[in-house]
């Protein structure tokens, strides 16, 4: 099977710190990835320069055959331009550690939005979509609420269906729990356990929940220092990886969280 | 000594459409030129962002008064421009005047939006165009409304200045009154200051109302 993502040796710096140093990844249509590691060591970046919220200082992205950041134009290539990055983009969704709904919109309209103006649905049909999908994550009752009368584990389900009703193929979930109040990081972790056991699309989790990970997850990676230091299955990487750094860093993730 | 003050005011009002119509066209041409220039410094194009600047600082650098007379008296005989009447260069120098300090405030607006908005708008794949128009500056002009409407205030205000370049508004019926009343100057005065007043309590109500509007705003 071929991989619907492919990063050949990306690098990223932020001015003089080198976050990224040569990333080699493949994705496959419908793999769950959990990336796991200790902060600043660059798991955020690398699902942004995937949606194009970063631009890679060296290396491809490859997204179902096409350059992500680099077009050809008459034989040569050349920095993507806006029309470039929305074709090549338009199957890759995320959702953000802190929601960003529009607060002008009411939830059902945050979902409508993108349809009708991305997608060109008509304003009906995007609407049953947009309700099917709230219904999905269980706030059916709350179509016109805006994002302020909303907690903030219901705040990230309507997060989540918007990014589904767009339908893509690939969906990017950016330490979406850490923002929530603890007794509200169940009901968000529940709508995406249902979308590993029963959606297509692959989903690439970057996370601090470790045991949730561990659990959904067909593929750890552990990155450290800007490479990926260790990956395999669930069971390979937490019980077989003799990776030093990997040790210390579950063993210190277990102090904290026992 | 109360039917005297009508009469002052009658005579005045002769001047109030000057004032009035400038104002609400100067008004309307610094709002359109406040969301060019605010935008256009926001472009990613050099040229653009580099000119827009140079129109913003000279315009915000220089009286009003000078400006008015450049367009009035010196614009026409050095580059063979005719603007029309002086109505029209009166609305003209009161806009560009306006405009550019406006653009700080629609730029400043703009910029104030969380990036997490277009960092969104981006991941639902809308356009540059998109982002701009359904989620960023719907947000951005509820924080526009209280600072257009204190601007708007000051325009009423600014329109005061075309009296020096002939046109007969509501200072210039003052002048005129005081001028053929001399002993009356005093409560001529007065009249002109209570007449802008009577203008401006529309924009005053008008520019709480957008404060009230701003401060409900939107919570993420």
């Amino acid at each position: 099977m071929e991989p619907i993502v492919k990063y050949d040796d990306v690098h990223k710096s932020f001015g003089d710190t080198h976050v990224l140093k040569g990333i080699n990844l493949d994705i496959y249509p419908s793999e769950k990835i959990a990336i796991i590691g200790p902060s600043g060591s660059g798991k955020t970046t690398i699902i942004r320069l995937l949606m194009t919220l970063e631009e890679p200082t060296d290396g491809d992205i490859i997204v179902a055959g096409e350059n992500l950041w680099k077009m050809e134009v008459g034989g040569k290539k050349k920095r993507a331009n806006e029309k470039h990055l929305r074709s090549v983009r338009k199957d890759i969704g995320m959702v953000f550690q802190h929601f960003n709904l529009f607060p002008h919109k009411t939830i059902l309209d945050n979902c409508v939005m993108p349809l009708v103006k991305v997608k060109k649905y008509k304003k009906k049909e995007a609407e049953e979509e947009a309700r099917r999908m709230l219904d999905r994550v269980g706030l059916g009752d709350k179509y016109d609420a805006y994002p302020a009368n909303l907690s903030g584990g219901q705040k990230q389900r309507v997060a989540m269906a918007r990014a589904l009703v767009m339908k893509p193929k690939i969906m990017l979930f950016d330490e979406v729990t850490s923002a929530l109040d603890p007794e509200l990081v169940g009901e968000v972790l529940e709508v995406i356990r249902d979308l590993a056991e029963h959606d297509e699309m692959a989903m690439v989790l970057v996370t601090h929940e470790m045991d949730f990970a561990l659990e959904i997850a067909d593929r750890v990676l552990f990155l450290d220092d800007g490479v990926i230091a260790e990956s395999g299955t669930a069971e390979e990487v937490i019980n077989q990886s003799e990776n030093p750094r990997l040790q210390d860093f579950l063993k210190r993730f277990r102090n904290s969280s026992s | 000594m109360f039917e005297n003050w009508v009469n002052i005011l009658t005579y005045l009002s002769q001047g109030a459409w000057t004032t009035i119509s400038i104002f609400l066209v100067a008004a309307l041409f610094s709002f359109i030129m406040a969301f060019i220039a605010g935008l256009s410094r926001l472009s990613t194009n050099l040229l653009l962002r580099g000119f827009t600047a140079f129109y913003v600082e000279i315009f915000r650098g220089t009286s009003l008064i000078v400006q008015l007379f450049w367009l009035y008296y010196a614009v026409p005989m050095l580059f063979n421009i005719d603007l029309g009447s002086n109505w029209w260069v009166g609305v003209i120098a009161i806009g560009l005047n306006y405009g550019a300090y406006m653009s700080e405030v629609v730029r400043s607006s703009i910029l104030s939006i969380n990036k997490g908005q277009t960092e969104a708008s981006i991941a639902l794949n809308l356009s540059r165009f998109q982002r701009m128009r359904q989620v960023i500056l719907p947000q951005a002009l509820r924080l526009m409304l209280p600072e257009f409407g204190n601007y708007s205030i000051q325009i009423l205000k600014g329109t005061a200045l075309v009296s020096l370049i002939g046109l007969s508004d509501i200072l210039y019926y003052g002048d005129i009154y005081r001028s053929s009343n001399l002993s009356e100057g005093p409560i001529a005065y007065f009249m002109v200051l209570i007449m802008y007043f009577i203008i401006a309590l529309p924009l005053i109500w008008l520019s709480k109302k957008g404060e009230k509007i701003a401060r409900k705003g939107v919570a993420s």
